[in-house]
C-alpha cells in the first residue's frame, strides 16, 4: 500500500520541474510574429542581449586575421572586431562577448537554435541561406573570391591541370558547392575529399593527400602562414566565385537584426567621415551636422532603434573605424598585407558603402 | 469499478486502482512532454518562416562525393546523393562485420592458447585498444599511418597487382560481367553441395562405419573446381599502371581503410572479450571429457568447447555489431563520405536539420534493428535444445 502512494508521490514530484520546463518554453524565446520592430515590438533577441549584460557570438576561432585565439586565448582578427564592436555599441564595454568556435556544419543549427546571438563566421552571402535556410545577413564586411591552393612544385598553373587530382575541401561551405559548378562547367574529373574539420582538411593538404586545397582567398592566404613551409604552396591565377561575407542573424527579427546591421555600417561610416580612434574627441567638436547626428551628439538615431545614442562613437573608440579593423588584421599593419581592393571605400574605388546616417 | 469489491477498500487504497493509474500517469507525462516539445518545434520554424517538410529532397544536390560506389552527379537530388553515403556507410559496415568477426574470434582463442608468446600478444591488443577512444584511433590510422604511404607518382607496388599510395589502396577485383556472376552462382552451387556432401559423409562415417573416401574425393574434385572458377571463370581485373593514376581494379580511398581498419581493430578487441567470456563459461568438464577421448587442444576448442561458448557469445556479439554500425558515423572526422557526412553536407546547404537528422536517425535505427533480427535468429538456432 505505502509503496503506491510512495510511487505516486514520486511521480508527482518527478512530474514538477518537468511543468516547470514546460512554462520555459513559452518565455522570451517565443515571440508573437514580429511586425516590422520599432515602438510597440515584442521581446527581441536584443532584450535578451541587453538583459544579460554580454553578446554571445559565433566565430571560426581558427583562421588568423578574421578570428583566431592566441595562446594567452585571447580572441583577434576581422570577424572578432564585429563581434567587438556590437558590444562596444551594447554595452560601452568591447570586452563584453563570449565566443564560441562553430565549424561550418554547426553553425547555422547553432544560430538559429539561439545558442548564439549572431554568426561573424566569415559565411558567405546566398540567396538561399537568405531565404530557406532562414537567415538574415548583416552588409557585407569582406569581398571574397573562392581560389584554389596548390604546390609550387606540382607544376599545376590552371584549374584544366587539376583533372584527376584530388581536391580538399570543406564541408557545409558555399566552396563544396562552387568547386563542383566550377569543375563542371570545365568538364574536369577530379576526387573531392571533404572533412568537416577545417584543421583535418589543411592538414590533409599539408601531408599531400591532396594536390589542391580550395576556399576563400583570404583564408587560404591566412591559413598557408600557418602551414609547415608556407613559402612552397601558391594561389593559382584564378577566382572561382563571389563570397561576400558578413555577419548573420536569425530571420524574423528586426531589431536585433538592424542593431548588427547599423554597428556594420557605422564602421564603413565612421570611415567615410574620416573619424578613427586617435582623433574621434576632436571630430567630436567639429561642427559639423552629420558627423554629430553620427556620433549622437544631435538627434536620436540611436534611441530609436533602442540603442545608446552614441553607439557609433562608442564603437570607434573601442574598435576603431573599418578601414583602422582592416589594417590592423589584414592590411598593412599585419603579417598578411592584403592589398584593401574591393574592401576599400565606394569614394576610392571599392564596394564599401553605407546608406547615410540620417 | 472497485466499489463492487466485498471488502469494501476505499478507491485510493485500492492497490488495482494505482496499478492502473500510475501507467496513465507516466503514460500522460511522456505525452505531454512529446507535445511541449513538438509545439515548441513548430514555433521556432515558423518564426524562422521555415516549413516542416521532404519536398527539399528533390531538389539538386549541387555538391561532389569523393567515393562513389553507385553512379552520381552532381545534379542529381539530394535523395540520390544521401543513397550513397548510405551505401558507403553498408560498405563499412558490411566489411566491417566480416573481418572484425575473424579478428575478434582469433583474438579471443588466442587467449587460450598454450603458446605464451600468443596468450601475451592477445592480452596486450585488447587492454591497448579497448582503452583508447576510437577517434584517436582512427586518426591514428588516418595521419599516422595512411598518410605515410608515397604520393600517388611513387605508388608502392606489391607483385604488381596490388598498390598503395596516399590516393588510395587498388586491388584485383572481378569485373561486373554477366559470365562473373554466372561464376559467382556456381561457387554458391558449389558452396551448397559440398555443405550437404560433408554432412552425408560424416553420417555415413558414424552411422555405417564407412571410410568416407568416395566422398572425400568428390569433394575435393569439387574444391578444385571451385578454385578453377576463382581464379578464370571471374575475369579479375588487375590495377593498370597508367603512371599518374591507376584504372581498373578495386580502388579504396585511404579514408576508406583508415575507417575500416580503426573500426575492425576497435570492435575486434571488445570481441575478443566476448569470446573469450563466452568460452570461459563452459564448464571445465566438458574440457576434461574431451581430453579424455584423446582430442588434441585444437580439436577440443573447434568440436566441442566453442560450439557450446556460442550460445554466451552471440548476444555479446550482437551489440558489438550495433556498435559497429553506430560507430561507422566517426567516418567525418577523416573525411569518407558516407551516409552521416553526406547528411550534414545535405542539410548545411538546405538549412533544414530537422528533416535531415530525423533522415539519419531512422538509416541508422533500420540498419541495427536488421542486425538485431538477423542475430536473434542465430541465437535461437544455438541455443541448447532440450529434448
Amino acid at each position: 500500500m505505502s509503496r503506491w502512494r510512495f510511487l505516486f508521490a514520486a511521480t508527482l514530484i518527478a512530474a514538477v520541474p518537468l511543468t516547470a520546463c514546460g512554462d520555459t518554453t513559452s518565455g522570451p524565446t517565443t515571440t508573437a510574429q514580429n511586425v516590422g520592430g520599432g515602438s510597440g515590438r515584442t521581446s527581441s533577441r536584443l532584450d535578451i542581449v541587453k538583459q544579460r549584460g554580454k553578446l554571445i557570438c559565433g566565430v571560426d576561432g581558427k583562421i588568423p586575421g578574421f578570428s583566431f585565439v592566441d595562446e594567452s586565448g585571447n580572441y583577434s582578427g576581422l570577424d572578432v572586431d564585429i563581434c567587438r564592436a556590437v558590444a562596444a555599441a551594447l554595452f560601452d564595454d568591447p570586452n563584453a562577448v563570449e565566443y564560441r568556435n562553430l565549424d561550418s556544419t554547426a553553425r547555422f543549427t547553432a544560430l538559429a537554435g539561439g545558442e548564439v546571438d549572431m554568426l561573424s563566421r566569415n559565411t558567405t552571402w546566398t540567396i538561399n541561406r537568405d531565404t530557406s535556410v532562414g537567415l538574415e545577413f548583416a552588409p557585407t564586411t569582406f569581398f571574397d573570391g573562392q581560389g584554389m591552393m596548390v604546390r609550387q612544385d606540382s607544376g599545376i598553373t590552371s584549374l584544366e591541370d587539376m583533372a584527376g587530382k584530388s581536391i580538399c575541401v570543406e564541408t557545409g561551405t558555399t566552396t563544396e558547392l562552387n568547386l563542383t559548378d566550377q569543375m563542371r562547367q570545365r568538364n574536369i574529373e577530379f576526387e573531392p575529399v571533404v572533412y568537416q574539420e577545417a584543421d583535418a582538411a589543411y592538414a590533409a593538404y599539408a601531408e599531400g593527400r591532396c594536390q589542391g586545397m580550395t576556399s576563400d582567398k583570404s583564408q587560404l592566404i591566412a591559413r598557408r602562414s600557418t602551414l609547415p613551409n608556407p613559402d612552397d604552396h601558391v594561389l593559382l591565377d584564378v577566382t572561382m566565385s563571389k563570397e561576400p561575407l558578413g555577419p548573420v542573424t536569425v530571420n524574423n527579427d528586426s531589431a536585433w537584426y538592424d542593431t548588427v546591421k547599423w554597428t556594420t555600417f557605422a564602421l564603413i561610416q565612421a570611415e567615410e567621415f574620416e573619424i578613427t580612434q586617435a582623433n574621434l574627441e576632436q571630430k567630436k567638436s567639429e561642427d559639423n551636422p552629420e558627423i554629430k547626428r553620427f556620433l549622437g551628439l544631435e538627434g536620436s538615431l540611436g534611441q530609436d532603434m533602442g540603442l545608446p545614442n552614441d553607439f557609433a562613437a562608442r564603437i570607434v573608440r573601442h574598435v576603431g573605424n573599418y578601414g583602422e579593423i582592416y589594417d590592423r588584421n589584414l592590411g598593412e599593419k599585419s603579417q598578411f598585407k592584403l592589398p584593401r581592393g574591393q574592401n576599400d571605400l565606394w569614394t576610392k574605388g571599392g564596394l564599401m558603402y553605407s546608406p547615410p546616417f540620417r | 469499478m472497485t466499489r463492487e469489491t466485498p471488502q469494501k477498500v476505499p478507491l485510493l487504497r485500492d492497490e488495482r486502482f494505482w496499478r492502473i493509474a500510475i501507467q496513465v500517469i507516466v503514460l500522460a507525462i511522456v505525452g505531454a512532454i512529446a507535445l511541449i516539445l513538438i509545439a515548441n518545434l513548430n514555433q521556432n520554424l515558423r518564426q524562422q518562416g521555415t516549413v516542416f517538410g521532404f519536398n527539399f529532397l528533390r531538389n539538386p544536390a549541387g555538391f561532389s562525393i569523393g567515393d562513389t560506389p553507385i553512379s552520381y552527379r552532381t545534379n542529381d537530388p539530394y535523395l540520390r546523393a544521401l543513397a550513397v553515403g548510405l551505401v558507403n556507410s553498408l560498405r563499412v559496415i558490411g566489411a566491417g562485420f566480416i573481418l572484425t568477426t575473424i579478428l575478434g574470434v582469433m583474438a579471443g582463442i588466442a587467449s587460450f592458447s598454450e603458446n605464451w608468446l600468443l596468450r601475451k600478444l592477445s592480452l596486450v591488443y585488447v587492454e591497448l585498444v579497448r582503452n583508447i577512444p576510437l577517434l584517436l584511433q582512427l586518426f591514428f590510422w588516418y595521419f599516422a599511418v595512411f598518410f605515410q604511404l608515397p604520393p600517388v607518382q611513387d605508388k608502392l607496388n606489391v607483385g604488381g597487382v596490388l598498390f598503395l599510395s596516399k590516393r588510395g589502396v587498388a586491388l584485383p577485383w572481378p569485373a561486373n560481367l554477366s559470365a562473373t556472376w554466372l561464376s559467382l552462382a556456381a561457387l554458391g552451387a558449389i558452396a551448397i553441395a559440398v555443405f550437404f556432401l560433408w554432412q552425408w559423409r560424416t553420417h555415413m562415417m558414424v552411422e555405417q562405419g564407412t571410410s568416407g573416401q568416395p566422398q572425400l574425393i568428390a569433394l575435393a574434385a569439387l574444391g578444385l573446381t571451385a578454385l578453377f572458377i576463382l581464379s578464370f571463370g571471374l575475369s579479375w581485373q588487375v590495377p593498370q599502371d597508367t603512371g599518374t593514376t591507376i584504372r581498373g581494379g578495386l580502388q579504396l580511398s585511404i579514408e576508406f581503410a583508415a575507417i575500416l581498419a580503426g573500426l575492425v581493430v576497435y570492435t575486434s578487441a571488445f570481441i575478443a572479450e566476448i569470446v573469450r567470456a563466452g568460452i570461459q563459461a563452459v564448464p571445465k568438464g566438458q574440457w576434461e571429457a574431451a581430453r579424455s577421448l584423446g582430442l588434441k587442444s585444437g580439436l577440443v576448442m573447434r568440436l566441442v568447447v566453442f560450439p557450446q561458448a556460442l550460445r554466451v557469445i552471440i548476444p555479446g556479439l550482437n551489440s558489438q555489431y550495433m556498435n559497429l554500425a553506430k560507430n561507422s558515423s566517426l567516418a567525418i572526422a577523416i573525411g569518407y563520405p558516407d551516409i552521416y557526412s553526406v547528411a550534414n553536407t545535405t542539410y548545411n546547404q538546405t538549412g533544414r536539420p530537422v528533416e535531415v537528422f530525423l533522415l539519419i536517425m531512422a538509416a541508422y535505427l533500420v540498419i541495427n534493428l536488421i542486425v538485431s533480427l538477423l542475430m536473434n535468429k542465430l541465437n535461437q538456432a544455438v541455443q541448447l535444445t532440450e529434448r
